[in-house]
């Protein structure tokens, strides 16, 4: 099947030379802030996001000891309350979804056999932005301005009359900003995976990963623009009077809902879809099989992407809309299980015939397994508008979507983590660390989480920042404060786990797990070009198939060997055909520029300085014009008759 | 964990639980609970017992790999299956949505509710005067609730009796509270509404429908007259002091509609809608400075004399 | 954003090569549009959905109906805009570069026209109501007035598409990505304003 040999190299020393000199980068300061290498750029999504997720991380420690005890005064109120929007926000936001754009980063390319993403140096504008949205909304922090309104920021509450200050204006702007860098993240993602896939890669053998990355890239496209329009129309009622949500002038209040969670709802398939891919990348290594069911796969990935659009209502049922729009989003509530019950037992199927290596990676899919579905069981009861009236905004809901989140997007990322370690950092983690560290994590999480439903039917409110001894809620409360501080230290063995690895580990084979994918036919870490010879694939396992991999051996046909510059393949939308070699940007300051433009403009409109926001603004208009302005060409090349 | 949470729903202790109901709606939803907990624990255990299998079966180093495609598989208990059991509980839902929705008739006793930050006013439609935090009701019963905010959104959630309803800025709402039990019942606000979130609770009180009047009656006529002189130097110390500017006190001068109505305060079931006790500590505590008790509210610290404090006390505690 | 407009483009020996299927800068602008499109709908949802709401007289008392001649005048200015970039984009498809030229320059001048159309309008409007003045004024100023940015940005585009053409060298039968995706931009442009025309002017009097 698999081997763990390095990749034969089909391509000539000479040939080897030259793509070190077009693709390589000597380490210095000037390369870190110019460089568009997409494994590098993964790499810093993935650092960051695990550094937002850090930050959200101690957040939550903060509020579960302030709750650990009825009428505590660790907190105050407004520190409570603008922690606990933080970690909602960085963790949705700046946590979740950047963290798998990271794995989206390094692996697609590598999976499609591609040496860069379609846009390599937008890619990098997108790494800068997401890194100065995220500082800009935890800025706030310490000047007491931080977002305080919860992660859905209900209008009347963040308005200017019932919120004054900065706080609602970091988050509005703050997510704005972001909004820049997910849009042209997905936008690479969908346009990478349908054009730059290594020849012979039709549709049906794409990854099941890369299919949930392009899904979740159109579910982007489709769905933030509301969370864009609902931002800034908050944004705009609060600096410059408008009236969007104020009833007294004709606006909604509920208007800030509907969109939000047009918004809301698709995202929550944003964060786990990714997720469920990792977990469908995982498994064929540590079965010694595909995944079972792959056009289930697929189809249902497609369809969870298209019905998670006509759910939204059901995040407002208790807002008191006609029972008739009730039943048809409960309706279509539930019906959006099924998709992914669909995957849920592909892979157990999957598991159930092939040969289980029970590695570190695999625990965690098996805690995500478990896990998940006590996360969608309570999510289906959700779909039912009598139970989630009585559940809703109540400790049950934060149970649910922590197991759906946690479980369903925290484990996988783990899984991922120590599998692509190897590939990323070239080096092995230490089995046992991480076996401790899946076992803290997995308890932590249970002990936690698990009573959560119990108090939330019990009657305790979310968003509380203390209770009372007589509502009777105080002895799970300590259960779940205990539980999270063996969550968070499970977390920070997987950190130790990852640094001991770099600094000490064994250096990793190209192939340690006998993966089936691309991403393992060749270095770990990958050259800066990912791939000497562009492979010709075969199969749905490239990796496990031997033509697939001699076709990167010797007697390769040089137009996959492109050394004569920084050029890859284009190849047809559905079947993968040749089309012609394109040519790569080199490393660049523009995207560095664009960002930190941007992060003028954004600034300067949060401090109503605007005549430096209309500075920015036409600095990022004149960095776009640069940044794409046309090479000069004679004219015969370019092609001009008259 | 089954067993734990087994064991669980009967020590809630004293919470107001969801699976403890007292009234007719939160009864259908307790009953709905059970029928999606079992059949949620009988999924998982499918669950459980394919991956126990797969790793004690399928662990083994001469397990052989079989490679085949069983679809059929897959489809029957990833989707055949559970669109049957979805199904069935939809149907259930609805049939519990429908009910929950059927309302009281036109004749029925309506007691308005008016969200504030961080308190709830209570009126009934004909009836001159105003409480908080505190509402009754007849026992046996349908009695519709009509919700208003004066503010930002805030949710009426009673979970021994009803599940939410939200109060919508700029629209009107409508739940209904039922219940054959007498007692009392907390309920506490379960939408995120700024600072002082966390005490926004209240007390649904579930009476025979004689005590009931009385509630309406007393809360049609003006507040007790002071018996003692230190009740009514505390009465003259509420009129003139700033007390009046913002609270109403029916039957005398003061009649600020900012706070709570007064009248009856002393009788009421704690301060600061479910921040302390009602006694006269935690009262005094309050007068003096309520942001030490319920930081972010919006009752100012009150330069109240020390020697005219336990007179208003006295006064305010009279008030039942 | 536009920056899905790099790559694809090569520097040299790909001279021999014609373009062959889509270009990555193609699906790149398209899925650009395809989120922008979702963003005007986003907004003129909101302004039913805030319609719908508020009752039965829209605009609200105090505001009178919008009148149809100039937006229809605006109409026939900026639709037709199209028809010259559609005619300079087959141009340079040929390597006529002259035709690129022209029929940039004629539309430049018509999406001028057409903001200076909106200009006048807003004058007129703004005596009458503000943005802060309910939220019907809200609506209207944010959706015209957002819609009239993206023609501006349009306008930069092609102002910039021309320039570079002035120069020379930048395009020509080989090489004219970047004309193809200024042009989807602008026709995407055009049709939002179809559907603002509808929203704004004409659903009222429905």
């Amino acid at each position: 099947m698999s081997t763990t040999a390095a990749p034969a190299p089909g391509a000539s020393r000479g040939d080897l030379a030259r793509l070190e000199r077009h693709w390589g980068e000597t380490p210095s300061v000037r390369s870190w802030l110019t460089t568009v290498d997409h494994k590098r750029i993964g790499r810093r999504y993935l650092v960051t996001a695990g550094l937002f997720f850090a930050l959200a991380g101690l957040s939550a420690l903060a509020m579960r000891t302030q709750l650990a005890r009825p009428e505590a005064g660790m907190l105050s109120p407004e520190e409570y309350n603008q922690l606990f929007t933080m970690h909602g926000t960085t963790m949705i936001f700046l946590f979740a979804t950047p963290m798998l754009f990271g794995f989206g980063n390094v692996l697609v390319p590598l999976m499609i056999g591609s040496r860069d993403m379609a846009f390599p140096k937008l890619n990098a504008l997108g790494y800068w932005v997401f890194l100065f949205s995220g500082l800009f909304m935890w800025a706030s922090l310490p000047f007491g301005a931080a977002p305080n309104n919860g992660w859905f920021a209900y209008v009347p509450l963040s308005d200017e009359q019932h919120n004054p200050g900065l706080h609602m204006d970091v988050y509005s702007l703050g997510l704005l900003f972001l909004g820049v860098a997910t849009t042209a993240g997905s936008i690479n993602f969908i346009v990478t995976a349908l054009k730059l896939r290594a020849p012979g890669m039709s549709l049906n053998r794409v990854p099941l990963f890369v299919w949930a990355i392009v899904a979740t890239g159109f579910m982007v496209i489709f769905a933030l623009p509301a969370l864009n329009v609902d931002n800034a129309m908050l944004f705009l009622d609060r600096r410059f009077g408008t009236h969007f949500f104020d009833p007294e002038a004709g606006g909604n209040v509920l208007l800030w809902q509907h969109l939000f969670w047009i918004f809301g709802h698709p995202d929550v398939y944003i964060i786990v879809m990714p997720a469920l891919g990792i977990v469908s990348a995982v498994l064929p290594a540590f079965t010694r099989r595909g995944v079972v069911g792959y056009p289930l796969v697929v189809l249902a990935i497609v369809s969870i992407s298209i019905i998670s659009f006509g759910v939204w209502v059901h995040h407002m049922f208790a807002t008191g809309l006609p029972q008739l729009s009730y039943s048809f989003f409960s309706a279509a509530s539930t019906i959006i299980t099924i998709p992914s019950g669909i995957q849920i037992f592909a892979w157990l199927a999957t598991m159930m015939l092939g040969r289980l290596v029970l590695r570190v990676p695999l625990l965690f899919v098996i805690g995500f397994i478990v896990t998940f579905v006590l996360g969608g069981l309570t999510g289906a009861m959700f779909a039912l508008t009598a139970f989630d009236q009585q559940v809703t905004d109540s400790y049950f809901v934060v149970a649910h979507f922590h197991y759906v989140l946690i479980g369903g997007a925290v484990f996988p990322m783990l899984a991922g983590i120590y599998f692509w370690l190897p590939k990323i950092t070239g080096r092995m983690y230490h089995e046992g660390l991480g076996r401790w560290a899946f076992w803290l994590v997995f308890v932590g999480m249970h002990v936690t989480f698990f009573p959560m439903h119990l108090y939330g039917l019990f009657g305790m409110p979310r968003r509380v920042y203390t209770y009372r001894s007589e509502a009777g809620w105080d002895g799970w409360n300590l259960v779940s404060t205990v539980g999270s501080y063996v969550l968070a230290l499970g977390l920070l063995l997987v950190l130790v786990g990852v640094v001991h690895a770099i600094r000490r580990g064994r250096p990793a084979p190209p192939d340690p797990w006998g993966g089936d994918t691309l991403d393992w036919s060749t270095d770990s870490p990958p050259k800066p070009y990912n791939f000497p010879v562009l492979p010709r694939v075969r199969s749905l396992h490239p990796n496990w198939d031997g033509p697939s991999r001699e076709s990167m051996a010797t007697g390769a046909e040089p137009d996959r060997v492109l050394a004569d510059g920084r050029r890859t393949l284009r190849t047809s939308e559905l079947d993968g055909r040749r089309e012609r070699a394109v040519e790569m940007p080199e490393p660049s300051f523009q995207p560095l520029v664009l960002a930190l433009a941007m992060l003028t403009f954004f600034t300067a409109l949060l401090l109503a300085w605007y005549p430096v926001a209309a500075g920015a603004a036409a600095t990022v208009a004149v960095t776009l014009a640069v940044w794409l302005w046309p090479p000069r060409r004679p004219d015969t090349e370019v092609g001009v008759s008259a | 964990m089954l067993g734990g949470v087994l064991a669980l729903t009967g020590c809630a202790g004293g919470a107001p639980s969801a699976l403890d109901p007292a009234g007719t709606g939160a009864g259908r939803v307790a009953d709905l609970w059970w029928v999606l907990f079992w059949i949620s624990m009988a999924v998982f255990a499918e669950v459980m017992v394919l991956l126990v299998w797969a790793l004690v079966f399928r662990r083994r180093r001469d397990a052989r790999v079989r490679h085949g495609q069983p679809l059929r598989f897959v489809a029957i208990a990833g989707a055949g299956i559970p669109l049957v059991i979805l199904v069935t509980v939809y149907a259930l839902g609805l049939r519990d949505l429908v009910a929950l929705g059927d309302g009281p008739g036109p004749e029925a006793t309506t007691i308005e509710v008016t969200g504030h930050r961080w308190w709830w006013e209570v009126r009934v439609p004909g009836v001159a005067g105003a409480t908080a935090n505190e509402l009754h009701i007849p026992v046996g019963e349908k009695v519709r609730i009509r919700l208003r905010t004066a503010d930002v959104l805030h949710s009426f959630w009673v979970p021994q009796l009803m599940p939410k309803t939200d109060l919508i800025a700029g629209e009107v709402r409508e739940t209904w509270l039922q219940t054959d039990r007498a007692g009392t019942y907390r309920g506490q606000c379960a939408e995120y509404c700024g600072t002082q979130h966390a005490h926004m609770a209240f007390l649904v009180v579930a009476e025979p429908r004689r005590e009931f009047d009385a509630w309406l009656s007393q809360l049609g006529s003006p507040a007790a007259r002071p018996q003692t002189d230190a009740q009514r130097r505390g009465q003259e110390a509420f009129e003139q002091g700033s007390c009046a500017g913002c609270h109403t006190i029916r039957g005398t001068g003061a009649d600020g509609r900012i706070g709570p109505d007064l009248s009856d305060v002393g009788s009421r079931w704690s301060i600061g809608a479910g921040a302390v006790s009602n006694d006269g500590g935690h009262l005094g505590g309050w007068i003096a400075n309520s942001q030490t008790v319920k930081p972010g509210n919006f009752m100012p610290p009150q330069p109240v004399d020390a020697q005219r404090l336990p007179d208003l006390i006295a006064y305010l505690q009279s008030l039942t | 954003m536009s920056g899905s407009m790099t790559a694809a483009t090569g520097t040299e020996a790909l001279t021999t090569e014609m373009p062959v299927g889509r270009s990555t800068g193609w699906w790149g602008m398209v899925m650009f549009v395809a989120t922008e499109a979702t963003l005007f709908a986003c907004l003129l949802g909101s302004y039913f959905y805030l319609r719908f709401q508020y009752g039965p007289t829209w605009p609200p008392p105090g505001i009178t109906e919008p009148t149809l001649l100039r937006p229809l005048v605006m109409t026939a200015v900026l639709l037709p805009s199209s028809l010259p970039v559609i005619w300079a984009e087959h141009g340079i498809r040929r390597g006529e570069r002259w035709r690129l030229r022209a029929g940039l320059a004629t539309t430049l001048v018509l999406g001028a026209t057409f903001l200076a159309l909106q200009a006048s309008e807003y004058t007129e409007k703004l005596r009458e109501f503000t943005m802060t003045t309910n939220a019907y004024g809200s609506l209207f100023y944010v959706i015209t007035g957002f819609h009239g940015l993206h023609v501006l940005i349009g306008l930069t585009m092609i102002s910039w598409l021309l320039a570079a053409s002035l120069r020379g060298g930048s395009f020509g039968s080989h090489r004219h990505d970047r004309v193809r995706n200024v042009a989807i931009y602008w026709h995407f442009v055009d049709v939002v304003w179809a559907a603002i025309l509808f929203t704004i002017y004409l659903s009222p009097r429905l």
